[in-house]
């Protein structure tokens, strides 16, 4: 069974729950940037949670089912695409997805799962890293994997979508806080920060009013996980995502919750985010 | 020892000094407290990633606190030969910042075992130290944008070897033809925390 890649959007990669327990040795985690989305793709199929899907970046992704499949999308909603309600691909049948109306990311997540050779032991591609399967091109074959349980039979999954518009989440003391002290918390916690295009899987590139540093000095290179809001010394902190270098030497003023950071996943560039301090 | 927050999943640990990290890690990683996902070294901490649905910081911080660290760590890790040619484009720059002949620098870098402190930068790239190695490189004002993969440098107290062609902008001694990351190799990554590793000069 397989998937032909007809046409991928701007990028669509496999990812799956990524290579947690290698950061020591300097490989990141990586996987799916909405892991909630993807979690919710892989149960509407009755697949295991581990089961690689297509992360499609603002739409574009147009696949042939080479076998009857089973399909799915959720994330970013697009149109043309069987979102949160489950459908069978007949064997030849094209699927397009259009731009989404908001949101950033879709999952089509497919019973069985995408296939591909894992790379140490994950089929998440780590664009930071250059590890994992490459980028999705078109007139890739993608296999799909055999059923390992049987599809729960759930026509639709009713789930709020990303909203367009300002998004507020989260946000807790990073290690180094006290770098920026009560003006720079202030800071960071009360404007509208703008989500800049030069964001990525890495992370999201915020653009506001800088925030200032108290004291001066490096900070030796420390460890970092998804949701660390990093102030390199432009001020503008960035927010690390699925493919976050596992050190940085730059302070973290603070993370955005874990369950959040699937959201912010979900922003584009011109969008506002706010950080609510908890 | 200090526990820093670090959001709702992870706990950062910062200690004195390297030491104190390679022997905090390796008792931690050869037996990590439930829950806990990551442990990633770095130069002066520890941290620890967890899965927030299998445990909660407060009791990996109580697991922490109650953790002996290993002194011997630094002793007792796998031991790595690289062989290398030392014709780095720094070799001499690096040689002269430190007050030393180029054949000095070399003897200094393969007469004492290095010990992988902590991994980062790139998959399999780690940062080696010399117990009272005396290295104080500065690294080069204009980093690279790309260094050839093999290449053996230094910055700061640290030698390393890059695993593959990337941006750099450490010191370059030298190069080997051992793959430090290879991933049709298992394990992929040669250097590990507490890994071992000698220098060896191949004859010119």
């Amino acid at each position: 069974m397989s998937l032909t890649v007809l046409a991928t959007g701007p990028l669509t990669t496999v990812q799956d729950l990524g290579r947690p327990g290698q950061a020591a040795l300097g490989i990141g985690r990586s996987g799916v940037c909405d892991r909630a989305s993807a979690a919710l793709a892989n149960r509407l199929l009755g697949n295991p949670a581990d089961a690689a899907v297509l992360e499609v970046t603002f739409g574009g992704l147009a696949v042939r089912a080479e076998a009857d499949l089973l399909v799915v999308t959720t994330g970013a909603r697009c149109p043309g695409a069987p979102h949160a309600a489950p459908v069978v691909l007949r064997r030849g049948q094209e699927l397009r997805l259009g731009t989404p109306v908001s949101g950033l990311r879709t999952y089509l997540a497919v019973r069985g799962g995408i296939t591909v050779e894992p790379v140490l032991g994950s089929r998440a591609t780590d664009v930071l890293a250059g590890l994992g399967p490459p980028v999705v091109a078109a007139g890739d074959v993608l296999p799909v994997g055999a059923p390992v349980a049987p599809a729960p039979g759930v026509d639709l999954a009713p789930v709020p979508e990303p909203a367009p518009g300002e998004l507020t989440v989260s946000v807790l003391p990073g290690p180094r806080a006290d770098w920026f002290g009560d003006a720079g918390w202030a800071g960071l916690t009360g404007q509208a920060w703008s989500v800049t295009s030069e964001s990525n899987r890495v992370g999201l590139r915020l653009d506001g009013t800088p925030l200032e540093r108290l004291r001066t000095g490096e900070l030796p290179s420390e460890g970092m996980v998804r949701g660390a809001l990093q102030v390199p010394p432009s001020g503008l902190p960035v927010l690390f995502l699925a493919d976050h270098p596992v050190t940085g030497g730059y302070p973290v003023i603070g993370y955005v919750t874990d369950a959040d950071v699937d959201r912010c996943a979900q922003l584009r560039p011109g969008q506002s985010l706010r950080l609510r301090s908890r | 020892m200090r526990l820093l927050p670090s959001g709702s999943a992870a706990l950062l640990v910062e200690l004195d000094g390297l030491d104190d990290v390679l022997a905090l890690y390796a008792a931690l990683s050869a037996d990590p407290p439930p829950g806990v996902l990551d442990v990633v070294p770095a130069a002066r901490t520890v941290l620890l990633v967890t899965d927030p649905a299998a445990t909660s910081l407060a009791a990996v911080a109580e697991a922490v606190r109650a953790t002996t660290p290993r002194p011997d760590a630094q002793t007792t890790g796998d031991s790595v030969e690289l062989p290398v040619h030392y014709d780095g484009a720094d070799l001499a720059e690096a040689a002269e910042l430190l007050g030393l002949t180029p054949a000095g620098l070399v003897e200094r870098h393969t007469g004492a075992t290095w010990t992988v402190a902590f991994c980062g930068f790139a998959p399999g790239f780690g940062y080696l130290t010399q117990p009272g190695g005396a290295w104080d490189v500065p690294r080069r004002s204009t980093p690279r944008t790309k260094v050839p993969p093999g290449s053996v440098a230094l910055a700061g107290e640290f030698s390393g070897v890059y695993p593959r062609e990337s941006p750099g902008g450490w010191q370059l001694i030298g190069r080997t033809d051992v793959a430090v990351f290879d991933l049709g190799r298992e394990p992929a990554a040669l250097l590990r925390p507490g890994t071992r590793v000698r220098f060896v000069e191949v004859s010119r």
